[in-house]
């Protein structure tokens, strides 16, 4: 307990701007996907700081529990993003997010 | 300046890095090596949390399940093994700052609260607790229930939308 | 004699008072004994390429009937050192347009998992009020660490894959990640079966609270995990991607020299390494019927010595059965060890409710599953029969083709 907790929690912000910096600026949908999973990894380390330093002795374990459901969630996210992509780069034969513009007015 | 904060900032070195090698790079497969890079770092935070069983969690899914997924995307949607030329789209300067302005009024947010840490140990027995939360009905046995549920939906529908017709 | 007997833990134990007495702190002393148990399970590690490959080739000519390598001295015996040599000599290459970094380093990087597994063996007793142990360490999610760190190799496959600017080694490591992906699932089922029947995940606490081996009370686990695990080291039968007289090597075909020798340590540190687990895991590992309680000194001895009995088991199978097809390999742990695993768990967590007896859960358990294996074994000759007689029945899409000269 000898690292102060806003560290893990500047962190934590960090690796979230990084990730949402990734997501705004790239044009490769895989490369977009992966800056949500720095998302949610950035998430799930504030999660279990919380738990750490705040609630670790309540019987609940909310914060283990809650981000065992984020990466649950981001697998499944992962898992249907990633065919989403294969599925369009088959009739597209690009991932460039940026030349899928087929709806703009 | 103990241990402990010597190996925090070197696992929060080995995960920046990690990211930053995400979103800097311009070959795709570097990107995906350095997420992994940065997974592993988030996995040595959280053994030095004292969460292993979420660290062994982390391990097996992000790296051993969703980097080789990000990456067979990689090789399954590439032309030929070039490098890509262009890696940022046109408002690559408004998110660099977005990005930025967030990190700010974050940092600002976290050290100015004055938050309510408890110094205590944690519980031998947290794998017991958390196994015996997740099927409690008082405790969160309804999330994970739909949990499974989402991955199953997810497993059908990754496999319906990627099929070949 | 009575220091002899408890021989390791008194060695570590003389070892730090000497520290301490030097003015070391007590975590400088913990530190250097800490560092010379892991230069000991590394070296563990490298002995397991040295003994085990010419072991394999020895036990597999004589299997089949010639005499093996028997020039390098003595009988052959040091084989590997004459590899070593071998390799150590071959020339550097780099392949035109590869990514350098990758390439160079995806023989590292698999290494590395296969090594750190050594952490979480258990190789003796621990006294309850001990603070040094037989093994590096004991973590309470030991089992869970096996497999995360089996499924951080892939990785390394994949970087090896692509480094090597070659489509047939980018192909070769796709399958060979299916497999290991593939084959994961089973392995899971089977170790979360012993950890429900246990009721922790730290290895040191399943090789104690085994009474009856787990060979005998859980049969089916033990045999999907040995199967799962053959199968995540690309031994025979399932070596098919990177068979030596089959196809070019996979992923490997770009490697030559001390870069493919890294694959090959770390498929023996592997192999070595899992031994151990199913020694520990499934039979009693450093148990030998109270041997361990009078000379803890032979305990580390008695798990080498099972797990190398599981590693001839692994030659004899790769002496008999001949090489699956990738197909038939997947389709043999989604529509086979997958579901048996399954009814195992559903079995092993019925029983555990049934009773806390462990003679009762034992007899339950093996009754549970001879009958599995008995209704397992019925439906597959019913489904024969019924596919010899015509009906509809695939197992693996392959088997439905007719040749071209029949149509």
């Amino acid at each position: 307990m000898q690292v102060p907790l806003s560290w893990y929690l500047i962190v934590a912000a960090a690796l979230f701007c990084i990730g949402l910096y990734g997501v705004l600026s790239r044009r490769n949908a895989i490369g977009i996907l992966m800056g949500v999973e720095l998302m949610l990894n950035a998430v799930n380390v504030n999660l279990i700081a919380f738990w750490r330093y705040v609630e670790a002795v309540r019987a609940t374990m909310a914060g283990q529990v809650f981000a065992i459901i984020v990466i649950t969630v981001a697998a499944a996210e992962a898992a249907v993003g990633l065919a989403l992509i294969i599925a369009i780069y088959r009739n597209r034969h690009t991932v460039d997010v940026t030349e899928a513009d087929q709806l703009k007015l | 300046m103990s241990v402990q904060h010597a190996v925090f900032i070197i696992l929060s070195a080995i995960a920046l890095i990690g990211a930053l090698g995400v979103v800097l790079n311009r070959r795709l497969f570097r990107s995906a090596l350095f997420l992994v890079l940065s997974f592993v770092g988030v996995a040595g935070f959280y053994i030095l949390l004292e969460a292993e069983l979420l660290a062994m969690i982390q391990l097996l899914v992000y790296v051993g399940a969703i980097a080789i997924l990000i990456i067979f995307a990689i090789m399954l949607s590439r032309q030929a093994m070039v490098a890509d030329d262009k890696v940022l789209n046109e408002q690559w300067a408004l998110g660099w700052l977005v990005a930025v302005l967030l990190f700010a009024a974050l940092v600002y947010v976290l050290v100015k609260v004055n938050w309510p840490v408890v110094e205590v140990a944690v519980p031998a027995n947290s794998i017991q607790r958390l196994g015996e939360s997740l099927v409690n009905p008082n405790g969160f046995v309804l999330p994970f229930e739909v949990a499974s549920v989402l991955l199953l939906v997810a497993l059908v529908g990754a496999v319906i939308i990627a099929r070949e017709k | 004699m009575d220091y002899v007997l408890n021989l390791w833990v008194n060695l570590a134990t003389d070892l730090y008072q000497l520290f301490l007495g030097w003015g070391l702190p007590a975590w400088g002393a913990k530190l250097i004994i800490d560092f010379v148990i892991i230069l000991i399970l590394v070296i563990l590690g490298v002995l397991a390429v040295i003994v085990l490959t010419p072991m394999e080739r020895k036990v597999i000519a004589r299997m089949q009937d010639r005499p093996g390598p028997n020039r390098a001295w003595p009988f052959g015996l040091s084989q590997a050192f004459a590899d070593a040599i071998k390799m150590l000599t071959k020339e550097m290459i780099l392949p035109r347009n590869a990514d350098r970094l990758i390439y160079t380093a995806a023989p590292i990087l698999i290494v590395i998992p296969a090594l750190m597994i050594y952490a979480v063996l258990p190789f003796g007793p621990q006294a309850a009020d001990a603070e040094l142990q037989l093994g590096a360490t004991n973590l309470n999610v030991g089992v869970l660490y096996f497999v995360a760190l089996g499924s951080v190799a892939s990785i390394a496959i994949l970087m090896a894959g692509w480094g090597s600017n070659n489509k047939f080694a980018l192909l070769g490591a796709f399958r060979v990640v299916n497999q290991l992906i593939a084959y994961e699932v089973p392995m899971i089922l089977s170790l979360l079966a012993v950890v429900v029947l246990t009721g922790t995940m730290a290895t040191q606490q399943i090789v104690e609270v085994q009474s009856i081996p787990y060979l005998i009370v859980m049969p089916i686990a033990a045999l999907t995990f040995l199967a799962s695990a053959m199968a995540e080291l690309n031994r025979s039968p399932f070596d098919l991607l990177e068979a030596e007289s089959e196809l070019v090597a996979g992923y490997q075909v770009e490697y030559g020299g001390m870069k493919f020798a890294m694959f090959y340590i770390a498929e023996y540190v592997n192999i070595l390494s899992t031994s151990i687990l199913f020694a520990a895991l499934f039979l009693g590992g450093y148990k030998f019927f109270g041997l361990e309680e009078v000379a803890p000194v032979l305990a580390p001895f008695i798990v080498l010595g099972k797990a190398v009995a599981v590693f001839f088991i692994m030659l004899w199978t790769r002496g008999t059965f001949p090489r699956i097809r990738l197909d038939q390999l997947a389709g043999l742990a989604w529509k086979f060890l997958v579901p048996i695993g399954l009814v195992n768990l559903l079995l092993v967590a019925l029983v555990v409710k049934l009773s806390a007896n462990p003679w009762a859960q034992a007899g339950l358990l093996l009754l549970g599953n001879l009958i599995i294996l008995a209704v397992t074994f019925l439906i597959i000759t019913l489904v024969e029969r019924r596919a010899k007689s015509g009906g509809a029945v695939v197992l693996s899409e392959a088997q439905n083709l007719t040749p071209a000269a029949e149509r």
